[in-house]
């Protein structure tokens, strides 16, 4: 079912302009989140209990002066911020908020590329944006960005193995019964074989949604694994040389990552738009396809609130812990839960 | 987008990234556009309609396997060596690469069954649970022994990178 | 519709390129880079001869060769690694203990 132009068109914008939405909001919610949990009072200056500080807090971005260091090649400098920001938006192109929209005599599916690999799309895609902060380490010819670049590359790579072997025991559950379903890697398909069991993933397998959800703070350089741009070690780590909307485009795309990150938890293991106990229509109307994103939204933002609550709570890992939890825990613990995951599959109970 | 321009577009890409690998000086450059060049690769196998090779080529190749090349380069903090010249080996080594190039072009420009264009076959589309079947059934031991290279190669990455101990002899 | 021999002339191409960096550049990072090159066209070529036959069982040969490339530039770095370590020096030409 292939869309036509300017429907495809449509859907990229509105999705594009929820992300870009979404992110300003984030900040201040984290803001004002970290400050209430420390007895602070955090940004209330701006606006009426300083909701107008993200917008504050673009104007001075754009308006800073743009400082590049001696010796720096412009091009990969400038490319770098680009690239992880890019990276990040383009992940939630493959998440579905919605099932399938009828109107005017056209359905659509409510996701921007409905591509059947989507799940190797996320990860591909994840994996890409390692490069626009290793590059921005070492573009900025410095050496505390250069050892913040190395530092998050090794991170990115070891997690990813943790993600991707978590995310097969996901794929593993979606039943041999469930007719188009079986062997897709699409999450929408994936969203509906957990509406058709009627028991989210999260429920079946617990270990692969920690693992998951652990490896997804380590990919997006949050606490506590934010060591890539550990502060008091590293001065800023790999934008330490950036100012102005260079740096803004690092904070968009950390920030981007976090929503898309949730987005795809929320599909995988989350039941994505779909109520507990409540079989929906899968195709519907203008009025059913609002409520669906909205369950979806309000499931990403108790994540994304989730995300935000780690982050003020755990101290930060120190590399060589960082790097044994991955590869001496979550490894191991991945793998397991994949045999385990695969064997309760095969011996029918799910 | 038809086969066609994707392919001009996709190979062209492709091209060009190779033909730079092979010429900047600086090795994270190199790294940069072989990554460019693999990512035209994932795309003419998208034209050619494997988009799960074309998600596993970006993912494993451009986001794991050069990330890698990157980490190393970056760690050895190699200088941007100077241009050492043409020699009499350097000239020979291009020249047997031309022939090989020239040997290698031969049959696609005799063979005429080749200029006709490839009808896709229908009997089995590659999708992940095909492709997976495929893989487990027919290929279960290549794939078993393919594994055990994959652990193999491991195991001595780790014991020849590992920094040698003081007691011992490096 | 792309003729076969398209994407074979591709595969040639980099291929070709593969072996001209090489044997040309001294580099080993650079020749191990060259090597994945050519991996690289031979995946096109196994894909696009599979086409018109069996497209999965391109695709099953292409991820093989996928995981021989990675298990060689996991051996591969870890070597150059090493032999940074030994001689502070990634220049193949300058490697020649084993020469007679």
């Amino acid at each position: 079912m292939t869309d036509p132009l300017w429907i495809s068109l449509v859907k990229a914008v509105a999705v594009f302009a929820f992300t870009l939405t979404l992110v300003p909001l984030l900040v201040l919610a984290e803001r004002r989140i970290s400050a209430w949990m420390q007895y602070r009072v955090g940004p209330n200056r701006v606006g009426p209990f300083g909701s107008m500080q993200p917008l504050a807090d673009l104007v001075k971005m754009l308006f800073k002066e743009e400082l590049r260091p001696a010796g720096v090649p412009a091009f990969l400098f400038g490319a770098a911020p680009a690239i992880a920001a890019i990276c990040s938006l383009f992940m939630m192109a493959v998440v579905p908020l919605g099932g399938t929209l009828l109107f005017g005599g056209h359905s659509t599916r409510m996701v921007v590329a409905d591509v059947d690999v989507g799940v190797l799309a996320v990860l591909a895609t994840s994996s890409l944006g390692v490069y626009g902060i290793t590059l921005g380490g070492w573009a900025s010819n410095s050496k505390y960005s250069l050892l913040g670049g190395l530092r998050s590359s090794a991170q990115m790579i070891s997690y990813e193995l943790t993600m991707g072997l978590s995310l097969l025991s996901v794929l593993v559950l979606v039943r041999r019964g469930d007719a188009g379903l079986f062997g897709s890697l699409s999450l929408s398909d994936i969203v509906a074989s957990q509406a058709s069991s009627g028991i989210w993933n999260v429920v079946k397998c617990p270990l692969g949604f920690l693992l998951f959800t652990t490896a997804a703070f380590a990919e997006t350089n949050r606490l506590p694994f934010d060591l890539p741009e550990a502060e008091p070690e590293l001065v800023g780590g790999y934008h330490t040389e950036y100012s102005a909307m260079k740096f803004g485009l690092f904070f968009l795309g950390e920030y981007a990552a976090m929503v898309a990150g949730s987005a795809v938890v929320v599909c995988l293991f989350l039941g994505g738009w779909h109520l507990p106990f409540v079989t929906g229509a899968e195709a519907v109307g203008v009025p059913g396809a609002l409520l669906q994103v909205g369950v979806f939204v309000a499931k990403l933002l108790v994540f994304l609130f989730f995300f935000i609550h780690v982050r003020w709570t755990l101290p930060r890992f120190r590399y060589d812990q960082l790097m044994d939890l991955g590869w001496k825990v979550m490894l191991p613990l991945a793998l397991v839960n994949l045999l385990v995951t695969g064997g309760l599959v095969a011996a029918g109970v799910f | 987008m038809d086969e066609r321009t994707g392919f001009l577009l996709f190979s062209a890409i492709a091209l060009v990234g190779a033909l730079n690998v092979v010429l900047r000086r600086n090795p994270v450059h190199a790294v940069l556009w072989l990554v460019g060049s693999f990512l035209g690769v994932a795309g003419i196998f998208l034209t050619l309609g494997s988009g799960l090779l074309a998600a596993i080529q970006v993912m494993v190749y451009a986001g794991a396997i050069m990330v890698l090349f990157l980490f190393v380069i970056l760690l050895l903090n190699l200088e941007t060596p100077r241009f050492e010249g043409i020699s009499l080996a350097r000239g020979a080594s291009l020249f047997a690469s031309a022939a090989t190039g020239l040997l290698l072009l031969w049959p696609f420009v005799s063979d005429r069954s080749l200029q006709a264009p490839a009808t896709p076959a229908v009997n089995l589309p590659v999708t992940a649970a095909n492709v997976g079947m495929t893989l487990f059934q027919r290929f279960a031991v290549p794939f078993e022994i393919v594994s055990l290279v994959l652990l193999v190669a491991m195991v001595g990455a780790i014991h020849v990178a590992r920094r040698p101990r003081r007691d011992e002899p490096a | 519709m792309v003729p076969q021999s398209w994407y074979l002339l591709l595969s040639a191409a980099l291929f070709t390129l593969g072996v001209a960096g090489f044997a040309a550049r001294r580099n080993s990072l650079v020749m191990f880079m060259s090597v994945e090159l050519m991996l690289n066209a031979a995946n096109v070529a196994f894909v696009a001869c599979a086409r018109a036959h069996e497209p999965v069982r391109g695709t099953v040969y292409a991820l093989f060769v996928i995981a021989i490339a990675a298990s060689e530039v996991a051996v591969g770095l870890a070597l150059v690694l090493a032999l940074f370590r030994l001689k502070r020096t990634v220049n193949a030409d300058e490697i020649r203990e084993l020469r007679a």
